[in-house]
């Protein structure tokens, strides 16, 4: 374990800012935090969490993935994929470090996703503990643990140090480059600070909820549940919940006529939306009740049930922060999952 | 502090509900915590005993769920609205978006509803429990003590500049009605106005570029009722999902804008609900302060049926270029 003085925290991070890009969130003019490229004179936001999650530095919002050229009869397929660059992404909660390895299961496994990959081999996610949990998490519902965050390096924020752990070859690289501004520690103060905050998440008023009655295989025991009816009752079918998301992962792929070629691009897509899944015949979902059942049962069911019974939801607790009629999968959970 | 009672709203409702006036109740929905109030339908009294809110959370406007909600209601469907709630539902109305003879409309007083951001930047994160009373008392889990906040503290933005504590529809009214106030809500576009174009420009090239996408603006507005917006329609040739560059974010909500002018009641639900805290409503309320100076005081909403000035020609309509000329 190495650490490093907060007072000097910008040595470190201008330290790996020197050979690649350096992400983290900060404070933008309207105090809000967004993850932004770190430059000197910036300051690491002390914000939980940021509204957009940092799922967008492997998976756009939009992003290119051909160009198409015609001249006579002829169409150039021109390849616009570049290798990515190295980069870091600094100040992850655990509950997005959870949601790369959700997002990896869908876009690693045959065939993977070129794009995706390449961002993924190219960045290293250093994460930090949560010493300020909020109302509104509720990561531990699916054993994701604040104070042990994942990635290639994790810290620890505590006692006007920043602790660093390497968890991977990746993370063991860049602790090791970062020696001349970081210092041995022993880990005693970061037991004690582990020790604090799963003694603050026991407190959270979502602590108790559980996602036992979920999981592969529960597709009919909730599919025609009458209470999608009353949960989704006045959801506006907006997508807010679904762009937030740190795990959601559906795109459209769409051609743009720029009047003398085609840009072939992929942006994110929401099941909320009514064009969702649009194909010839129509639509499989027509109101928006199925639109809602849909994101939920992906999160709870379906997806636990393709990927070895690991839900799709990490509990960063966005959709319940920013749902505009504060609708969400914690009520969801508790109005399906009560009664069973 | 709301001064009518959740109680008393109750009571109205169950004399409705009983003597067959109404069949449900559009009406605001108890959450998780203390501040994430859902709109729901009602169906008994048994329904709103457990799940029935009223306080300083209940901000959402209900007018544009009646255009869904009464289509599907047997019977008439009681809602309860704030003033500027009753200025959509006329909007509505006017529109033809509703059956008004499916509603049954009560009017009920508002304070001003609390900003949850606002508390949150004042009592801190990791909020345990509200108490709307006289103020607003919040226990968080890293507070000691809890912290007592004056309401007018953290009133939402647009309760900031209320345009209006009177009820221009109802059907029947509960506690003392308001007046139409003198609002400062134009203050803020002054401000815009007496930008340079550059520094407007940067303004909104900086707000709009924080946006999303998510539709939530366009999807909780009640004057943006259209089955089916061309933004989300495979079929219009200009549906987008997302941002492919930053002129079409702006496009977006240029051309929203355009398309509620004079019909946007200033009821401010898009910049309550925009999940990247843009003042949406600003584009809006400029349209609204120009088409009172071009044209002569008209609010939107005021009453049922009425011409609006975008939609009315007269010979003494301004010519195009005096508008560009006062723009510039
Ligand atoms: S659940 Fe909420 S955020 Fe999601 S689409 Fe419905 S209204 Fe929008
Ligand atoms: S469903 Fe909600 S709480 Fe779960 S990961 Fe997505 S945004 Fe976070
Ligand atoms: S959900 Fe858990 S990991 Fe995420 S910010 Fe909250 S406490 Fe941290
Ligand atoms: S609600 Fe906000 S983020 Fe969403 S589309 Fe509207 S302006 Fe953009």
């Amino acid at each position: 374990m190495r650490k490093c003085s907060l007072s000097k925290i910008d040595l470190l991070f201008a330290e790996i800012a020197k050979t690649q890009s350096l992400y983290m969130p900060i404070d933008g003019a309207d105090g809000r935090a967004v993850y932004s490229k770190w430059q000197a004179g910036k300051a690491w936001s002390s914000a939980l969490n940021t509204v957009k999650s940092p799922k967008n530095f492997f998976f756009p919002h939009t992003e290119e993935l051909a160009n198409f050229k015609t001249a006579g009869k002829t169409i150039e397929i021109i390849d616009v994929r570049a290798e990515a660059e190295d980069f870091v992404v600094f100040g992850v909660r655990a509950c997005d470090a959870k949601s790369f390895d959700i997002l990896d299961r869908v876009f690693l496994t045959d065939p993977v996703d070129s794009f995706y990959a390449s961002r993924r081999e190219h960045g290293v996610i250093i994460t930090t503990a949560c010493n300020r949990p909020t109302e509104t998490c509720f990561c531990t519902t699916f054993g994701i643990d604040a104070a042990e965050p994942a990635g290639d390096i994790s810290t620890w924020k505590t006692g006007g140090e920043l602790y660093l752990k390497a968890n991977t070859e990746k993370g063991e690289a860049l602790l090791a480059a970062l020696e001349g501004v970081t210092e041995a520690a022993d880990d005693a103060a970061v037991r004690a600070e582990k020790e604090n905050i799963r003694k603050i998440m026991k407190k959270l008023p979502l602590a108790d909820v559980k996602a036992d009655a979920f999981g592969g295989g529960k597709t009919k025991q909730y599919f025609d549940d009458p209470a999608w009816a009353a949960l989704s009752e006045s959801c506006l079918g907006c997508g807010t919940c679904t762009f937030v998301c740190p795990t959601c992962q559906c795109y459209d792929v769409k051609d743009f006529n720029t009047g003398r070629g085609i840009i072939r691009f992929r942006c994110w897509d929401s099941c909320m939306y009514s064009d969702f899944t649009l194909m010839a015949h129509g639509n499989n979902r027509n109101s928006q009740k199925e639109r809602f059942r849909q994101r939920f049962m992906q999160k709870l069911v379906y997806y636990p049930e393709n990927n070895d019974g690991i839900f799709g939801c990490v509990g960063c607790g966005r959709c319940l922060a920013k749902c505009p009629i504060s609708m969400n999968i914690v009520k969801v959970m508790k109005t399906l999952g009560g009664k069973n | 502090m709301q001064k009518i009672t959740r109680d008393a709203l109750i009571e109205k409702a169950a004399a409705l509900l009983e003597n067959g006036t109404v069949s449900a109740v559009l009406g605001w929905k108890r959450g998780e915590f203390d501040y994430d109030v859902t709109p729901a339908v009602f169906n008994s009294i048994d329904e709103m005993k457990e799940g029935f809110v009223w306080n300083d959370f209940c901000g959402a406007n209900f007018s544009k769920y009646l255009v869904s909600k009464t289509k599907k209601a047997e019977g008439k469907i009681l809602v309860f609205l704030k003033p500027c709630d009753t200025y959509s539902f006329n909007q509505l109305l006017t529109e033809h978006r509703f059956d008004r003879e499916k509603v049954y409309a009560v009017g009920i007083p508002c304070e001003g509803m609390a900003d949850i951001d606002k508390i949150r930047e004042i009592a801190g994160d990791g909020i345990s429990k509200i108490e709307c009373g006289e103020k607003i008392t919040v226990t968080t889990l890293y507070a000691d003590e809890p912290v007592v906040i004056e309401c007018e503290k953290v009133l939402e933005g647009r309760c900031e500049s209320c345009k209006s504590k009177a009820h221009v529809a109802y059907d029947e009214l509960m506690g003392d009605e308001g007046e139409v106030l003198d609002s400062n809500r134009f203050d803020e576009v002054a401000r815009l106005e007496a930008m340079s174009a550059e520094e407007r420009f940067a303004f909104w090239q900086n707000e709009l570029s924080k946006c999303i996408r998510c539709n939530a603006c366009r999807d909780i507005c009640p004057a943006c009722t259209c089955e089916k917006c061309v933004f989300g329609n495979p079929n219009s040739g200009v549906e987008n999902k997302a941002i492919s560059d930053s002129f079409e974010e702006k496009m977006f909500h240029i051309i929203r804008a355009f398309h509620v002018a004079g019909r946007c009641t200033d009821c401010g639900e898009c910049s309550r609900v925009c999940p990247q805290n843009i003042p949406l409503h600003l584009l809006n309320r400029k349209f609204i302060k120009d088409i009172n100076s071009f044209y002569g005081e008209y609010q939107a909403g005021a009453e049922v049926g009425s011409r609006a000035p975008l939609v009315n020609y007269t010979t003494e309509d301004l010519e195009p270029g005096e508008v560009f000329a006062k723009g510039e």
